[in-house]
């Protein structure tokens, strides 16, 4: 590439870099602010000031709802790879009738926004008895259609003679599973397990509806609440309250950074 | 310890077009069987019938004496060698091995004699703790035999394990995976589109077209009587010679242009008929000597000096032909010709349904075999 090629490039990147930071760098900056200098439009603290801090975490059980996040978060990640994984095997490697419709009906559904099933979705929860529930939390949320194509397309990869390989040696299919196809996909777990952890930790509407008291509550739902609590809103307290909650999520990109970026884009095979 | 028989076997994927039909055959022990025909002609689909790997949708198979149509692929006792290789990337050669050994119930001790044996055989020892990627296509091709061997199954099914070698190596694999077999003891199913690999290889070949089984035999029986004309196209390199003939007074005129005297003795010895297609391998076309009365000129269209021996392509009517001398022989195109063809060395097929009728009465190198 030419050198002005390769300057231009990394100027547009520099600037769509500055975009996407600048909210955090500003909450940042918040977050360390008293209250009156951010009402006097004084947005640079002199100082790194931990009040807010203090006080988000007073205000609000938030480590109590980080814990209920991480818990919803790593269970619906597990279960969801899992199910997924096995959903795409079966569609990938096991002959049955119908299996196309059952596969075009199962993409069908990524058409449709998850909010349109919350009303009955919540239905099924309540008569349930699933209210304020971890499983209330997770359940909906179990089947992801994303997961299962993209594990899909990871198998398709797979030679088919690998499959008849073991096949001859007499290897059954739960077997080739364990052995075979699981490790050739880690990759495509690994990538997935962040993204959907990432997506159940930031979710916040189903949470907001499906638990009503503290005990299962999340933290996305926690961060709302701080707003809640006084008639002018202290800014640097939710701001405080938003670095907080985004730090698990920023570790976690930061050290899974490579892996999303392969996954996403080599189909993580060989 | 592991004979295979089909009989009347028919195979559909979609229940309307029959890929395989009415395949009979038997394979002995021991026996290395050779399935040859072009691309899309059901070799691998007939290979996999007989691992279990598809239904069988009519007919049986038999497996030493019993039917096996729907025996599990694993109570086959066979192993089965891919084309790709069937390597399981993230696994070590070694494991790649003794894939399979653990679902058997082989003891450890057991699995580690025979890896021990396999990769010195194969000369793969120095590799087991790679990964296939690691390895080049012959060594994984090698690796993909010592599965083979390690499983101890007395049937091998091999699917063009050959065909993504180079012409070097491939010629190495060839002498390799005969040797093995004969030293196992092993009976082999091989299926192949190469012709040169089923000559070399098999003890007897399978000539498999459009489903149907158009020949079986050992290599000669297939080069010296070719059951019919897709036969005596497919066997033999280069090419047999084919064309149109019929008789006239004058002698035989090839594809309407080509005139060909035919001696009183030879006339004789034709089959029925005034009409039949006519194959004529390249070595049984002569140069004619100087004043030979019988001898036909041609145009030369083309040359191939191969060192030890020279082909030359002429027109007879708008097809090729190809004729094989030993020898280096300087012959520009565009040269005429005088050759010399006998009605003797011609194979002649029925002219409509392309059977055999007659097969050549001279073959070049025969006597070699009987003498
Ligand atoms: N699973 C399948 N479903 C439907 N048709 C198939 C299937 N597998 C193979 N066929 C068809 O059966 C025919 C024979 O295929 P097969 O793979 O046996 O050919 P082959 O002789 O091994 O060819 P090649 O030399 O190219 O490997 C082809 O026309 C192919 O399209
Ligand atoms: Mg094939």
């Amino acid at each position: 590439m030419k050198k002005t090629q390769i300057a231009i490039t990394y100027v547009i990147l520099l600037i769509a870099a500055v975009f996407m930071c600048f909210p955090v760098l500003f909450s940042l900056s918040l977050s360390f602010s008293d209250l009156s200098d951010i009402l006097r439009g004084d947005y640079i603290p002199d100082s790194l000031n931990w009040t807010n801090y203090v006080n988000a975490f007073n205000t609000q059980p938030l480590l109590h709802y980080m814990i209920n996040s991480a818990i919803t978060g790593v269970l619906s990640t597990t279960l969801q790879i899992i199910f997924a994984l096995l959903a795409a095997y079966a569609i990938v490697f096991i002959p049955f009738r119908g299996k196309k419709i059952v596969f075009m009906i199962m993409m069908a559904t990524m058409m449709i926004p998850g909010e349109v099933l919350v009303i009955s979705n919540f239905q099924t929860i309540r008569s349930w008895n699933l209210l304020n529930t971890y499983a209330g939390l997770i359940l909906p949320g179990l089947a992801s259609t994303f997961g299962i194509f993209l594990f899909r397309q990871n198998m398709m990869q797979i030679p088919r003679e690998l499959k008849e390989a073991s096949t001859v040696v007499g290897i059954s299919d739960f077997g080739f599973f364990i052995k075979v196809v699981a490790p050739m996909v880690k990759n495509t777990v690994v990538t997935l397990a962040i993204y959907f952890f990432l997506v159940s930790w930031n979710s916040y509407m189903w949470p907001l509806l499906s638990t009503t008291k503290d005990t299962v509550r999340t933290v996305q739902i926690g961060l709302r609440q701080l707003q809640n609590t006084e008639a002018v809103s202290d800014y640097g307290m939710m701001a405080a309250g938003a670095m907080i909650t985004s730090l698990p999520t920023l570790l976690l990109i930061f050290f899974g950074q490579k892996r999303l970026q392969e996954g996403m884009t080599k189909g993580a095979l060989k | 310890m592991s004979k295979i028989e089909l009989r009347d076997l028919t195979k559909s994927y979609d229940g309307k077009v029959n890929i395989l039909e009415k395949i009979n055959l038997e394979v002995e022990e021991g026996e290395f069987y050779v399935l040859v025909g072009p691309s899309g002609c059901g070799k691998s689909t007939l290979l996999r019938v007989i691992a279990g790997l598809e239904k069988i949708t009519d007919g049986t198979l038999k497996i030493d004496g019993k039917t096996a149509n729907h025996m599990l692929p694993k109570d086959r006792s066979l192993s089965m060698v891919f084309q790709n290789y069937a390597l399981y990337p993230h696994m070590t050669v070694k494991d790649n091995i003794l894939f399979g050994l653990d679902v058997k119930k082989v003891p450890k001790e057991e699995q580690k004699r025979r890896l021990a044996e396999a990769a010195e055989m194969l000369g793969l020892t120095p590799y087991l703790k790679r990964k296939p990627r690691e390895l080049s296509g012959g060594q994984r091709q090698r690796v993909a035999l010592a599965r083979s061997v390690c499983s101890q199954a007395p049937l091998c099914l091999m699917d063009e394990p050959l065909s993504n070698l180079d012409a070097k190596l491939r010629g190495q694999m060839r002498t390799e995976i005969r040797r093995l077999q004969k030293k196992l003891g092993l009976t082999v199913i091989y299926v192949t589109h190469d012709q040169v690999e089923a000559m070399t290889m098999g003890d007897r070949i399978m000539v498999l077209q459009g489903g149907k089984i158009q020949q079986t035999g050992t290599p000669l029986e297939l080069y010296n009587e070719p059951a019919n004309t897709f036969v005596a196209g497919f066997i033999g390199s280069p090419q047999m010679n084919l064309a149109r003939a019929r008789m006239t007074d004058m002698g035989l005129i090839l594809n309407d242009s080509l005139l060909m005297p035919v001696s009183e003795e030879e006339r004789g010895r034709l089959p029925q008929g005034g009409r039949w297609q006519i194959g004529v391998r390249a070595e049984q076309i002569e140069l004619a000597a100087a004043g030979d009365p019988l001898a036909i000129p041609v145009r030369v269209v083309n040359t191939e000096m191969m060192g030890n021996e020279t082909q030359v392509l002429f027109e007879v009517g708008k097809e090729l032909f190809t004729a094989r001398w030993t020898g280096q022989y300087l012959i520009e195109a565009g040269q005429d010709l005088a050759i010399r063809l006998s009605a003797d060395s011609f194979h002649f097929f029925d002219e409509a349904s392309g059977m055999l009728t007659r097969a050549a009465l001279q073959i070049k190198g025969h006597a070699a075999l009987t003498a």
